[in-house]
């Protein structure tokens, strides 16, 4: 026997309606949390990407014991609180002798972990670290421009994923429009070594060049760190097509166009009925009015006799 | 800004790759020909390479055509060349209920009816669904007899039963839909199917009846129970709570007297007693009875002294003798 569970309420319906899969989808949102173990650094790390991520991101403060990504059993729990709360991106901090300042990003479909790429922080700078002028900060929720440099990021398997999950990460919604006013952040990250990427967020400046294109300047206004990587794992290749399907737009008809063999493409034109019945005869018209200037012509059987002035501002018909 | 011509390049040859829908560039041709150990160099020369290359995305994006807005020039992007995984997986297309088939096979279509009806009966334009709809059978108030008609049978509620069994009927075809839909994962975002019960073959009366937390308590109780220390030194899971004993136990009172609970054997008794004797002394004398008591009472005396002359009872007899008639 089934029985058919309905919400209760017009909101949790709504509610439900949000989270349901869509040809278009939501901004992913972002999951931020950590282990049982946590140094100063990780906190502020943690804290600071959720500063930047704060429009799409949710932040759980509590200790994790059950969260071990990487391993078999330990990703349970973090499908749990990934649909829990509707994230697909997350951001796992932990702290250990063998990997200090650890910090695991990882994308989920479905709310089944799709990849992981495992990091550690060093040489950590807080947002509060710099000093500039406090007019240019980024907006919240502002477009950020991406900067990726160097050959690691093609070489390196490890940091072709880690790029790939960083611009996941912090790109924001995928807009149509965008204001040209409003551009204000971007992401630098270099690949330095083989395993190492520096990444630093800037705010921008837009300066008069004399073109309609302005001068970018670039001011670093931090967080900024260097991301060694540790561990990855790659998506399952038959998930990884499940995912990467797009959406198909639907292919709209042109209306009232046909292709023909022997014309070749044919359009057909519509032209509102003319309402001739309609037609309020007056002295007005034109035709008529010659009419009448010839009948006079030819009654008086006059030669020259040069149009009347009211003729010409006559209007057509 | 308005539309200008091509961006002007920036100095140096373009080897980068530039995916304007997510404003990112990307340069996989540069090479720190040393990697600079001082931090403040190494963080200059990527913030200048950096530079150059959102300076790059910007000369696109600001060359794209664009709409004036009150806060500022507005461009469209085109679409990310990068991909990046969805976040759930496309939404499935709904499969035809069987109606939609049928009407498909039949080819019948949906078209357009009036939500209001003029009703002959009332000659009135009625609502043609819902709450004072048009031809309701609430309305008609005689219904003709007809030969076919069974005596003793109420047509009234012959239709009423009809009537719901129609929606009975369409519940279940519902049901058989969602059921279909759910198969194919299309089931609509806000609807869940939970199974009431295990689906086994069989009559209704043998399917197995889901048991309450009340019924599971208890087995859980009584298993927890039957351990040699009565579930005394058992571990117990989280959540669990000391079993119930649905039965009483045996009480014994105590059987010194003294105060409090010693009295109370005492005060039981005392209750019967007087209940006993309660009953008797509302009992009117029966004379007949009594007078019958008397002479029985009689006979047995004159049976017992003529009984004497045995020499075996002798010596028990006189005790028996004085204990009766101390009565």
């Amino acid at each position: 026997m089934l029985k058919v569970k309905t919400p209760k309420t017009h909101k949790a319906k709504r509610e439900l309606e949000k989270r349901a899969p869509k040809l278009v989808e939501n901004p992913k949102k972002t999951l931020i949390l950590q282990g049982t173990r946590s140094s100063a650094v990780l906190n502020a790390v943690l804290t600071q990407i959720y500063h930047l991520k704060r429009d799409n991101a949710v932040r759980f403060t509590k200790k994790n014991d059950r969260v071990r990504p990487f391993e078999s059993a330990g990703e349970a729990s973090l499908e749990f609180l990934s649909l829990k709360t509707d994230c697909s991106l997350f951001v796992f901090g932990s702290h250990s002798k063998k990997r200090p300042n650890n910090l695991v990003l990882g994308r989920m479909f479905d709310h089944h972990v799709y990849d992981l790429v495992e990091v550690g922080v060093e040489n950590f700078k807080t947002l509060e670290s710099f000093s500039y002028d406090k007019k240019i900060a980024p907006r919240m929720g502002s477009k950020p421009f991406f900067a990726f440099i160097g050959e690691g990021f093609e070489s390196s398997e490890e940091l072709k994923h880690l790029k790939e999950v960083l611009l996941d990460l912090f790109r924001g919604e995928v807009v149509d429009n965008l204001n040209l006013a409003g551009v204000d952040r971007a992401f630098v990250c270099t690949a330095i070594s083989a395993n190492t990427v520096l990444f630093t967020h800037c705010a921008i400046r837009l300066k008069r060049s004399g073109t309609t294109i302005p001068r970018i300047e670039l001011v670093e206004v931090g967080p900024s760190m260097d991301l060694v990587v540790r561990r990855h794992r790659l998506p399952n290749p038959s998930l990884q097509k499940e995912a990467m399907k797009g959406a198909r737009e639907p292919h709209k008809k042109p209306k009232n166009v046909v292709r023909d063999i022997v014309h070749g493409k044919l359009g057909k034109i519509y032209v509102p009925d003319q309402k001739v019945g309609n037609l309020a005869l007056s002295n007005d018209v034109k035709g008529l009015k010659r009419e009448r200037r010839e009948a006079k012509a030819k009654a008086k059987g006059a030669s020259t006799d040069h149009p009347p002035k009211k003729q010409k501002a006559s209007p057509e018909p | 800004m308005e539309t200008s011509s091509a961006p002007a390049p920036v100095d140096g040859e373009v080897k980068h790759q530039v995916d304007l829908g997510n404003l990112m560039a990307f340069d996989s041709g540069h090479h720190f020909r040393s990697i600079p150990s001082d931090r403040q160099e190494l963080k200059r020369e990527c913030l200048e390479k950096a530079t150059e290359l959102v300076q790059a995305v910007a000369n696109e994006l600001f060359g794209l055509p664009a709409t004036e807005d009150r806060d500022g020039p507005i461009v469209t992007l085109p679409k990310p060349t990068t991909k990046l995984p969805r976040e759930k997986h496309l939404p499935k297309p709904k499969p035809p209920t069987k109606w939609e088939e049928f009407a498909k096979m039949k080819g019948i279509k949906n078209r357009k009816k009036d939500k209001r009806v003029f009703d002959e009966q009332t000659g009135t334009w009625k609502r043609r669904h819902g709450y004072d709809r048009v031809n309701d059978d609430k309305d008609i108030p005689i219904i003709d007899a007809k030969l076919t008609d069974e005596p003793g049978e109420d047509p009234f509620s012959k239709r009423n039963a009809e009537k719901k069994q129609r929606i009975e009927k369409q519940e279940k075809n519902r049901l058989k839909n969602l059921k279909n839909a759910s198969k194919a994962d299309a089931l609509p975002s806000h609807i869940q199917l939970a199974a009431t019960a295990l689906p086994i073959t069989g009559t209704q009366k043998d399917l197995p009846k889901k048991a309450s937390k009340k019924e599971l308590e208890n087995v859980a109780g009584m298993a927890a129970s039957s351990t040699a220390s009565i579930g005394k030194f058992d571990k117990k899971l989280p959540g669990e709570k000391p079993p119930k004993h649905p039965g009483k136990y045996r009480k014994f009172l105590p059987v010194v007297e003294g105060k409090g609970m010693g009295t109370q054997e005492k005060q039981q008794t005392d209750k019967i007693l007087n209940k006993l004797l309660s009953r008797d002394a509302s009992e009117i004398l029966d004379v007949n009875k009594a007078v019958k008591v008397f002479n029985l009472q009689g006979d047995k005396n004159r049976k017992d002294k003529y009984s004497n002359s045995s020499k075996l009872k002798a010596r028990k007899k006189p005790l028996k003798k004085s204990s009766k008639k101390g009565n």
